[in-house]
């Protein structure tokens, strides 16, 4: 059997044993291989709850595919939530005909994906769907985290405060699109997709009131600051030369006719705290490979609250908006 | 590949030379004799002039008339109800590139289409047609071309090799619109109070700057050829001034890293052979311009997809929203902000008219780059 069948999705005796072969040896836990109707868990403290859909065409790309995305993307979640992620539901919904080998691929990545926090996953279900009810494969992703930093909020930002990335942005995007349209690769254009609970534990123990976390993923960068403007009712107020955009993402978009601040990221957060706090923050960032290109990008003013503005270096400003429409290339 | 773009952009988008340019174009305006109304044909200039905030950094008797240069703000409604059309067809694979299918026709948008489950794709490069009619033989491939001089050879380049590997799926539906007819319908018009001319940079990469000569002439304007960075817009400005102050009108070239009086003659010989101008195209929001347009020559019919689908195509002219004033603005008439929907009907997720839909419509450049 090199190819996942519909009966595979039956309930029959087929099923079972490709859940059991793949999914309890790549995720195998207590909890899971308990294999009861619901996971019974003990948890103690206040708890973040998320969870989303991943859908990705390629589902391989350079840097990452669907199944860390999943993980990494409902852990980030919770992550920028001041949660310590612990557990998780994965959910697939399969397409018939999905090559066995890619799904063991993606499987497997998940589960290395989960080694990079403290998440475990501890229900799950599967279902194969006829071909052409779903585009190759879909998971949804639950999770629950333990609130170990408390306060964080899009609604807490005040003047003063400086905006901080982690790193460059727009690499997931550029690079899925790269892929899709089978645009020949620059340089080396490599998705961001990674878990971030190990950068943002750094910083929730670096002793700093942290107001704003969030990575900047469906709407990059512009979507998630527009957001912050307008729930803190401030402006933040942006220096359009210190947002770090890696050579082939710029590339990209001079080429086509794109700006990398609407391209979604996959490993790439954004941190709003008091000024003074900037220095240390940023610190602390750089020591760790993922953030290492962190960058303070501008601040939280009151002139123009609910809008983001951005600042060109030969002094004319103008507004960062929200990314709207889908993502079309110019035509010349 | 990378390396090749980073030189073409690096350096000119240098602060310093930036700021310089700024109070150089401020100090030498102040002789200007009358206000300088600089009309930038093409849509990328006001893409960049917007972008980079360029408006701010010149002084009060230097303004921008936006023009009629951008494909997807041009195309009249019946066209695009053509794309839609040709969709609807029994085993059809409507191909265009990118933001032609967010145009709103009289029927709705391809975007719209491609949701109730027509077969559209948004390509890269038209060159994948030939690839998606290859894959598909018992399609109907359609390339809906669209662009001005810039696009032009590579729908050519499509057809040429369409022809050549002998595939005979692919058909195009050619939209593609000349510049100077366009410029000259305007000025014809006399309304519009433009007296300079900065000129399109792709376009002239292919055509060559000679096609600009009579507009000295003809309306005593002078003309500067820009490349798109913020450097070249501001050196071409100041072109522009200089010429003026010197009582001067000419045809000069700011873009001459890839500009020539002649341009790509072997581009243009590959057009030549599969086209010839039409008699006359409607433009939107501007009308009737006779030879404006091109089509493909008469040898060539059975791969137009307008003369093999003809039943299939309606041709009468539509107008546009009542509300839009798309065409005022690309005649140089009005700036977007004094459409009565701007930003709050019609916005690029919403567009009322194609003025909002491509990044390089004026609409769309004011409401993504709005001034602070
Ligand atoms: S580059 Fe060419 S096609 Fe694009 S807007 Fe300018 S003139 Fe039009
Ligand atoms: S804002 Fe919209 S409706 Fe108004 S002129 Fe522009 S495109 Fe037309």
């Amino acid at each position: 059997m090199t190819h996942i069948q519909l009966s595979h999705g039956g309930g029959g005796e087929e099923m079972n044993r490709l859940i059991h072969s793949l999914f309890f040896e790549a995720f195998g836990n207590e909890t899971l291989l308990q294999s009861e109707d619901a996971a019974a868990l003990h948890i103690k403290s206040p708890i973040a709850f998320t969870t989303d859909g991943f859908t990705v065409s390629p589902l391989f790309f350079e840097g990452g595919d669907i199944g860390k995305i999943a993980i990494a993307g409902t852990v980030n979640d919770l992550a920028m939530m001041g949660a310590r992620p612990l557990y998780l539901s994965a959910a697939f919904i399969i397409e018939e005909g999905l090559a066995l080998e890619d799904l063991r691929r993606i499987v497997a990545s998940m589960s290395a994906e989960l080694a990079r926090s403290s998440a475990r996953i501890v229900c799950g279900d599967t279902k194969v769907v006829p071909k052409g009810a779903c585009d190759k494969l879909f998971i949804t992703t639950s999770g629950i985290g333990e609130i170990v930093y408390g306060g964080i909020s899009a609604h807490r930002l005040c003047a003063g405060d400086a905006i901080i990335v982690s790193r460059d942005i727009g690499a997931h995007g550029a690079t899925v699109l790269a892929a899709r349209e089978g645009i020949g690769i620059w340089g080396d254009l490599r998705s961001d997709c990674a878990t971030l609970w190990g950068a943002v534990a750094a910083l929730l123990e670096g002793a700093l009131s942290i107001h704003a976390l969030r990575d900047a993923t469906r709407g990059g960068l512009a979507a998630v600051l527009n957001e912050w403007a307008v729930a803190s009712n401030v402006c933040i107020e942006l220096e359009e030369e210190a947002i770090p955009i890696s050579g082939p993402v710029r590339g990209l978009c001079e080429l086509l006719g794109f700006e990398a601040t609407d391209f979604a990221n996959e490993g790439t957060f954004v941190l709003a705290l008091p000024k003074a706090q900037a220095p240390r923050a940023l610190e602390i960032l750089r020591a760790m490979e993922l953030t290492c290109n962190a960058a303070l990008i501008g601040e939280v003013s009151q002139k123009r609250p609910g809008r983001v503005i951005l600042k060109s270096p030969w002094g004319s400003s103008r507004y960062l908006e929200l990314p709207k429409g889908e993502l079309l290339p110019r035509i010349c | 590949m990378s390396l090749q773009l980073r030189d073409l952009y690096e350096g000119f988008r240098d602060a310093e030379v930036i700021k310089a340019l700024s109070k150089r174009i401020t100090q030498e305006s102040e002789a200007l004799r009358e206000p300088l109304h600089v009309m930038e044909v093409c849509g990328g200039h006001t893409h960049t002039i917007m972008k980079y905030g360029l408006k701010q950094l010149l002084p009060q008797n230097i303004r921008f008339i936006h023009g009629p240069g951008c494909p997807v703000c041009i195309m009249p409604k019946e066209r695009i109800d053509h794309a839609i059309d040709l969709s609807r067809m029994e085993d059809a694979i409507l191909c265009t590139l990118g933001d032609m299918i967010r145009v709103p026709g009289s029927k709705g948008s391809l975007a719209e289409e491609r949701a109730a489950g027509r077969d559209i794709r948004p390509l890269y490069t038209p060159l994948d047609a030939l690839k998606i009619a290859r894959e598909n033989p018992h399609k109907k491939v359609i390339f809906f071309a669209i662009g001005f001089e810039t696009t032009t050879p590579m729908s050519a380049a499509l057809l040429d090799a369409a022809i050549k590997a002998g595939v005979e799926n692919l058909f195009l539906h050619a939209n593609h619109v000349l510049v100077p007819p366009a410029v000259d319908a305007i000025m014809a018009d006399g309304r519009a109070k433009v007296n300079a001319f900065i000129g399109p940079s792709h376009v002239s990469v292919i055509t060559g700057s000679k096609i600009y000569e009579p507009l000295p002439i003809r309306y005593g304007t002078p003309v500067a050829v820009s490349g798109f960075e913020p450097v070249d817009v501001m050196e071409g400005i100041l072109m522009l001034v200089r010429q003026k102050n010197e009582a001067r009108c000419a045809v000069e070239v700011q873009y001459t890293r890839a500009v020539s009086r002649e341009g790509n003659t072997k581009a243009q010989a590959l057009i030549e052979r599969y086209m010839e101008p039409r008699a006359h195209f409607r433009w939107r929001g501007i009308g009737d311009i006779p030879h404006s347009a091109l089509r493909l020559r008469e040898a060539y019919a059975h791969y137009d997809a307008e003369r093999v689908f003809a039943e299939h195509l309606g041709n009468e002219p539509i107008d546009d929203h009542k509300l839009c004033i798309c065409g005022t603005i690309l005649k140089g008439l009005a700036s977007p902000k004094e459409c009565k929907v701007f930003g709050t009907a019609c916005t690029p997720s919403t567009p009322l008219g194609s003025c909002m839909v491509s990044s390089e419509g004026a609409c769309n450049a004011y409401f993504r780059f709005a001034e602070v």
